[in-house]
């Protein structure tokens, strides 16, 4: 038994950041001081803050360091943990406060969430069966199998009002009764994991951090439905998520937990990993059970649906990861507990990946119904360098843009839609005043069309042509014709795709035309990039009043574009210029500008 | 593994250990003085006497057993914090593993404060 825990994130965010080499180091000092019966080192998973990697928290005080070097620990070790001092110049800023440390619950960053789908990332190792089971872990699975019917379990979903967290937002108990009515001689239960929106990683982090909810919940999905085998579709991209569910699967069969006659109750049940090999479609329901099937990742029309003729043609159920993640606690503590959470339509929590302009990049879950600015301003920290917020995006490629103007709007699926966006998985892009909205639309187009799997032509074909005009639109090669066109493409598309992908392609552009339509216009009628984003369309200028002609701009300048003597104003020659920028960073007199 | 029993002899076990990791306003803490006068005088028996005791029992939801460092009162090392919450903080002195689980009982689980080991009973000049 150990006094204290030392929680050291092993994410991919602070793996990378090093958490590993701290780890080993942490080990290393507690040995040099004999604490290594007293102090356990425990690496976990995601806390969500993952801008402060590597994070280290010290229990039973709860300590919370971040930016942790290899350096700091030796410190640590003899202050902290031998002597009890707490060395609060590491200490995670927001926990300091004039009167001493501050819990890390009463932070903003952590104040307003609420924890369901990641209530053990960051507090369990994921790597032993035992500590997820000492919170709770597979007493749902237990109560299903000894206590309810398959239909009981159906109906708690029901009630509780879970939509499926991929971003659909359909019914996860409509899902299982649609299946569980369907009669096959084999059923099937699978995962989508094949997390592939640019910037999102929710379903990673549950993954990594608790990858057993996920086991136990579709052992519950698989006595619902009347299925005895189950898949994980997961990216190979996410080599730590894959290792810890291969390590969860071997621990989980062993005690029994997966395997035949689970508790003794007859009930048979395995899951198996299938990797995925990069496609984006991939994550489309149809595309995915098509590569589970070892053939190429492509979508199929619909009907027939999953629920009637999936996996290897028999009634299957695909549920993402944040979906399962919610099931256990459902069973456990009813459906009015989480249907308590959240707005009338969308019940329980959501978790968002938080990126681009803002201060706390990470992980954050939310009730639903929490508003964009709560988000934004109060969890997320705020925009740095007092930058003004321009939109957020939402939903990823599918997805579309929320502005300034619904900053006030609570976040839930119905409301999401109706101004234009979509939830998504959960990646959430905070954009400010530098960005220009054309140049995000293309960026997401860039990348459907790089995605696009070729099967039908409006998506082929379609979205490559919408991407030609944006790039025209760019470069202020474009007229209001082409405008015209865009949009019709866009709705076109929309209309005659034949999965997902394609039908939500045009999104980013239509949502950024609804808000930001006066900046589509300036690109084509001004040729002007009201942000100073797309190169073509602007130019740098020296200030003849500030230029001191101190020679540095010429001296940096990688094209030989400006010209001037010592000690008299620069000029920068327009035609050999690649505008790179690199003048106006040198420039200590702010004397070069963009316009 | 096979029955829910066996599941839940391992909940049991693990689960004080897990619950070393909860943040609650309302836990009681006891903190041992571990500057380098507490651990020469044997502070360090006492603060795992203490927090191995508060794992066994099933208490980690209540109660905290963290360290702190030098209070100022070296000689009367190893000391023992008590912190409840609304309540004036007791200060328990010359604690052994012993008297430390003695404090447990009857303190924080009796909730009677051992006066014949505080420091109010020290006679400090």
């Amino acid at each position: 038994m150990y006094r204290s825990h030392v929680l050291v994130c092993g994410g991919t965010g602070c793996t990378s950041s090093g958490s590993p080499q701290i780890i080993e180091k942490l080990k290393e000092e507690i040995a040099k001081q004999g604490l290594q019966d007293e102090v356990a080192v425990i690496q976990t998973g995601c806390h969500g803050l993952c801008a402060l990697g590597p994070i280290m928290i010290v229990y039973p005080d709860a300590s919370f360091y971040s930016m942790v070097k290899v350096e700091d620990i030796p410190e640590i070790v003899s202050e902290h943990l031998l002597k009890g001092r707490v060395v609060t110049r590491l200490l995670y800023k927001e926990t300091v406060t004039t009167t001493g440390v501050r819990a890390l619950i009463d932070t903003d960053f952590y104040k307003k969430q609420h924890r369901v789908a990641l209530r053990n990332c960051g507090v369990i190792n994921p790597e032993v069966i035992d500590e997820y089971i000492g919170t709770g872990g597979y007493e749902a699975l237990g109560k299903v199998l000894t206590e309810m019917t398959p239909e009981d379990v159906i109906q708690i979903l029901l009630d509780s009002g879970l939509r499926g967290r991929g971003g659909g937002g359909f019914p996860t108990g409509l899902k299982w009764k649609l299946a569980r009515q369907n009669d096959g001689d084999q059923k099937y239960v699978c995962c989508n994991a094949d997390e592939g929106d640019p910037g999102a990683f929710m379903d990673r982090s549950v993954l990594e951090g608790d990858p057993h909810v996920v086991l136990e919940a579709m052992a519950i999905a698989g006595y619902a439905i009347g299925a005895n085998q189950g898949y994980i579709y997961v990216r190979a991209e996410y080599p730590i998520a894959v290792e810890r569910l291969q390590i969860a699967i071997k621990q989980a069969r062993e005690y029994n937990l997966l395997g035949k006659d689970i508790f003794g109750t007859g009930f048979d049940f395995d899951i198996d990993l299938r990797l995925g090999a990069g496609a984006f479609v991939c994550g489309e329901e149809t595309a995915l059970m098509t590569s589970i099937e070892g053939k190429r990742g492509e979508p199929r029309p619909r009907p027939p649906y999953p629920a009637q003729k999936g996996l290897f043609g028999k009634p299957t159920i695909l549920n993402n990861v944040e979906t399962y993640a919610n099931i256990p606690q459902i069973i456990l503590n009813g459906p009015e507990w989480f249907a308590s959470m959240g707005t009338e339509k969308s019940k329980g929590t959501k978790v968002f990946a938080l990126g681009g302009k803002i201060h706390n990049t990470g992980l954050v879950e939310i009730p639903m119904g929490t508003t964009l600015r709560e988000v934004i301003e109060e969890i997320g920290g705020g925009i740095p360098n007092g930058k003004k917020f321009k939109a957020a995006q939402t939903g990823g490629p599918s997805g579309g843009c929320i502005p300034a103007e619904h900053f006030d709007i609570p976040i839930d699926y119905d409301n999401l839609i109706s101004i234009g966006s979509m939830m998504g998985s959960g990646g959430l892009i905070v954009m400010d005043e530098d960005d220009c909205m054309v140049d995000i639309a293309k960026f997401f187009l860039e990348f459907t069309v790089e995605e696009s799997c070729g099967k039908c032509t409006p998506c082929r074909v379609g979205t490559k042509r919408m991407l030609e005009i944006l790039e025209k639109i760019t470069k202020g090669q474009a007229t209001m014709e082409d405008l015209d066109k865009l949009e019709e493409l866009c709705y076109y598309i929309k209309d005659n795709s034949l999965c997902g992908l394609g039908q939500t392609a045009p999104n980013p552009v239509l949502s950024t035309l609804r808000y930001f339509r006066d900046e589509y216009e300036a690109h084509i009628k001004e040729k002007r990039c009201p942000a100073g984003v797309c190169k073509a369309l602007l130019s740098y200028v020296i200030d003849r009043d500030k230029c001191r002609g101190c020679t540095l701009c010429a001296k940096t300048c990688p094209a030989g574009a400006i010209m001037g003597s010592v000690r008299n104003p620069h000029v920068i020659d327009p035609d050999k210029c690649v505008k790179c920028g690199a003048c106006m960073e040198k420039c200590r007199f702010g004397a070069i500008y963009k316009k | 593994m096979k029955t829910l029993a066996e599941l839940k002899a391992i909940r049991d076990r693990m689960q004080n250990q897990v619950g070393l990791r909860a943040e609650d306003h309302n836990h009681i803490r006891v903190v041992v003085g571990m500057a380098t006068c507490g651990i020469a005088a044997g502070a360090r028996p006492v603060l795992t006497a203490l927090s191995n005791a508060v794992q066994e029992r099933g208490l980690t939801d209540k109660i905290a057993v963290t360290q702190t460092g030098c209070i100022g009162l070296c000689q009367y090392e190893p000391i023992v914090e008590v912190m409840a919450p609304g309540q004036p903080k007791v200060t328990y002195i010359r604690m052994t593993p012993e008297k430390a689980i003695e404090v447990l009982d009857r303190h924080l689980m009796g909730g009677r404060v051992i006066e014949e080991y505080t420091l109010g009973s020290a006679d400090i000049k």
